[in-house]
């Protein structure tokens, strides 16, 4: 359980303060996967290492699992009322993993020292740490590369001894900066496969800090969108992506969905997205419960108007459908108001791009 | 070998004794000296960058009285070091001449330069790694031993490299303060006396010596880039 209170930090640079965290709070559940999006400079990585106090805010708070909360006065952390200590510090971050971008493996030690790095603290038996890495390296998939140094792997196979590194001392929470952003689709996906897998295995918490729609909506439950070190929006994905509301979030989702592709024919005023007069062009956006042929056939049928098709989309959520459906409205006036109202009476979301009716601009 | 000696090298078989005695002081200096401003330039160089700026143990005036200092000290040419630093090895030898009294000019003349070239290896190390052995739970001490010296090796194995041969250069002038050895040698009985066999073979001497550093250096450092030198076999072993 993570829970961040009030935080903010503004770095001091000769260029000027950049507030890097505005007031930013957020409650993150046991076991839960939460995702966190912005462009770079939203002050989502910033974010992430005030967890593990890679980073101190200036002020606000932090809880971590069940320990006492940790305050922050003017960039120095406190907690039960005194100044946490350098080694208390230490103690905090072994209760987090974290995954990073490049890796950042040691390049002149075999995957097997790697992942036993965070177990070389004191207390630990050379065949105890022998058996906790066998027993990872078994986990990320990854047994026979144990005496490898890392320049012998692929950038997925560094990434998943990334992982096993992290998880070595058993914390309850993952923190992972763009841990897939330099990886290859293929990788990505697996990667994301193993901390899924790894999540409802371990019941560890995940946070992912990504600029990447397609890893929240892959893996994320729920997904808190940041812009000059603000929360924007938060909540659980498949809200956020049904009804997204800022508009930081909306251009995230379109980057995400094929559906987003119209927003680009409709800048270059491609021939697809003409509308001629009378005519209407329409985004339908489906639901849970909404998304089925039959009810876009019994409102055309039933206002007896045209549907063209030009790009479609229907995908999965958390096992629940979301799709949409662009097109082009044709017919009479009267019938294709109809249509827009049997629309929103099915519950469907309509929003019309361009309408021929009213709009001067459009060919007779 | 004698008689070979004799006909190609006259005058150096007159003074082999010499010779040997000079190259004897040579390598005296250069391991006394070299393994001192080792250890000294190791700890000023983990100084400098632990305590710089974005350094792990941030501390300002540390790092700005050990650049000063270092700066300083490398501004001065050695020669003059020689003679500047006489009062202070007499002080802490009780000689300032001979072998004995050549370490401290021959140590100070190294460690800064020595110091830079262990700062440039050691920042060498990617802040990523800095930055996830942090994330572990390392301390100051974990980060410098286990990620600093550890993934640094080759880099520092190449400036050691480069240092040793300098401070041969510089075991060369120490005959300046009758520290003998093989630049004195190539001076007092080659160049003074007109022997020029004497001299040739002196810079044959030193650039075999040179040539092996560097090759063993190099062999080194590309031995241990991406990998550790004898890294040990798990594969198939149970706990």
């Amino acid at each position: 359980m993570i829970k961040i209170s009030n935080l903010n930090k503004t770095f001091v640079l000769n260029s000027g303060n950049v507030e890097a965290l505005q007031d930013v709070s957020l409650h993150i559940e046991q076991g839960s996967i939460y995702g966190v999006i912005g462009y770079s400079g939203a002050g989502k990585s910033t974010l992430v290492r005030c967890l593990n106090l890679l980073e101190t805010p200036d002020s606000g708070m932090v809880v971590i699992n069940s320990g006492a909360p940790i305050t922050f006065e003017n960039g120095v952390p406190f907690q039960n009322g005194s100044k946490m200590t350098t080694k208390e510090q230490c103690n905090l971050r072994r209760q987090m993993g974290m995954i990073f971008q490049q890796f950042n493996l040691l390049d002149r030690s075999t995957v097997y020292d790697n992942v036993a790095y965070s177990l070389k603290f004191a207390g630990r038996s050379k065949s105890e740490i022998d058996k906790r890495v066998k027993e990872l390296l078994q986990l990320v998939g990854l047994s026979d590369k144990i005496d490898v140094f890392p320049d012998q792997l692929s950038g997925g196979q560094k990434q998943r001894v990334a992982i096993a590194r992290a998880l070595a001392a058993n914390p309850k929470i993952l923190l992972s900066d763009e841990a897939t952003s330099a990886l290859d689709p293929d990788a990505t996906e697996s990667i994301l496969r193993l901390l899924k897998t790894l999540n409802r295995k371990l019941g560890i918490t995940i946070v992912i800090i990504t600029h990447e729609m397609a890893v929240i909506k892959a893996i994320a439950d729920r997904v808190a969108v940041m812009e000059d070190g603000r929360v924007v929006e938060e909540g659980d994905v498949y809200s956020i992506f049904a009804s997204p509301k800022a508009d930081i979030t909306k251009k995230f989702i379109s980057s995400a969905s094929p559906l987003g592709k119209i927003d680009k024919l409709l800048s270059e005023g491609s021939e697809l997205v003409q509308v001629k007069k009378g005519e209407v062009l329409v985004k339908l956006q489906f639901q849970r419960d909404t998304v089925g042929e039959h009810l876009l056939t019994s409102v055309v049928k039933k206002a007896d108007i045209n549907l063209n098709i030009i790009l479609a989309n229907v995908e999965y959520l958390h096992d629940s459908p979301l799709g949409g459906i662009i097109g082009v409205l044709s017919g009479s006036p009267q019938n294709i108001q109809k249509g827009l109202q049997y629309f929103n009476d099915y519950n469907i979301k309509v929003e019309v791009l361009k309408d021929g009716r009213i709009d001067e601009t459009v060919d007779a | 070998m004698d008689a070979l000696m004799k006909q190609w090298t006259p005058n150096l078989y007159l003074y082999r004794d010499k010779f040997i005695q000079s190259l004897q002081a040579t390598f005296e200096m250069f391991w006394k000296a070299g393994s001192i401003a080792f250890v000294i330039g190791l700890f000023f160089g983990i100084l400098l960058v632990v305590t710089k700026k974005d350094g792990i143990s941030k501390n300002r005036p540390v790092y700005q009285v050990t650049n000063l200092l270092i700066n300083i000290f490398r501004s001065i040419p050695f020669v003059i070091l020689l003679i500047f630093l006489i009062p202070f090895t007499r002080a802490l030898m009780r000689t300032a001449i001979g072998v004995k009294g050549a370490i401290i000019p021959l140590v100070f003349g190294t460690v800064p330069f020595y110091t830079r070239q262990v700062e440039v290896a050691l920042s060498s190390v990617a802040p990523g790694k800095i930055e996830a052995a942090r994330a572990m739970g390392s301390g100051t001490w974990g980060i410098i031993f286990r990620v600093y010296l550890h993934e640094a090796v080759p880099e520092l194995i190449r400036v050691t490299t480069v240092t040793a041969i300098s401070l041969i250069g510089l075991t060369t002038m120490a005959g300046a303060v009758g520290a003998g050895g093989i630049g004195s040698f190539a001076i007092n009985y080659g160049q003074n006396q007109y022997n020029q066999d004497i001299v040739n073979v002196c810079v044959v001497v030193l650039l075999i010596i040179t040539f092996i550093l560097q090759s063993f250096g190099t062999a080194l450092a590309r031995r241990t880039t991406n990998r550790s030198l004898f890294p040990k076999r798990r594969y198939g072993k149970d706990a």
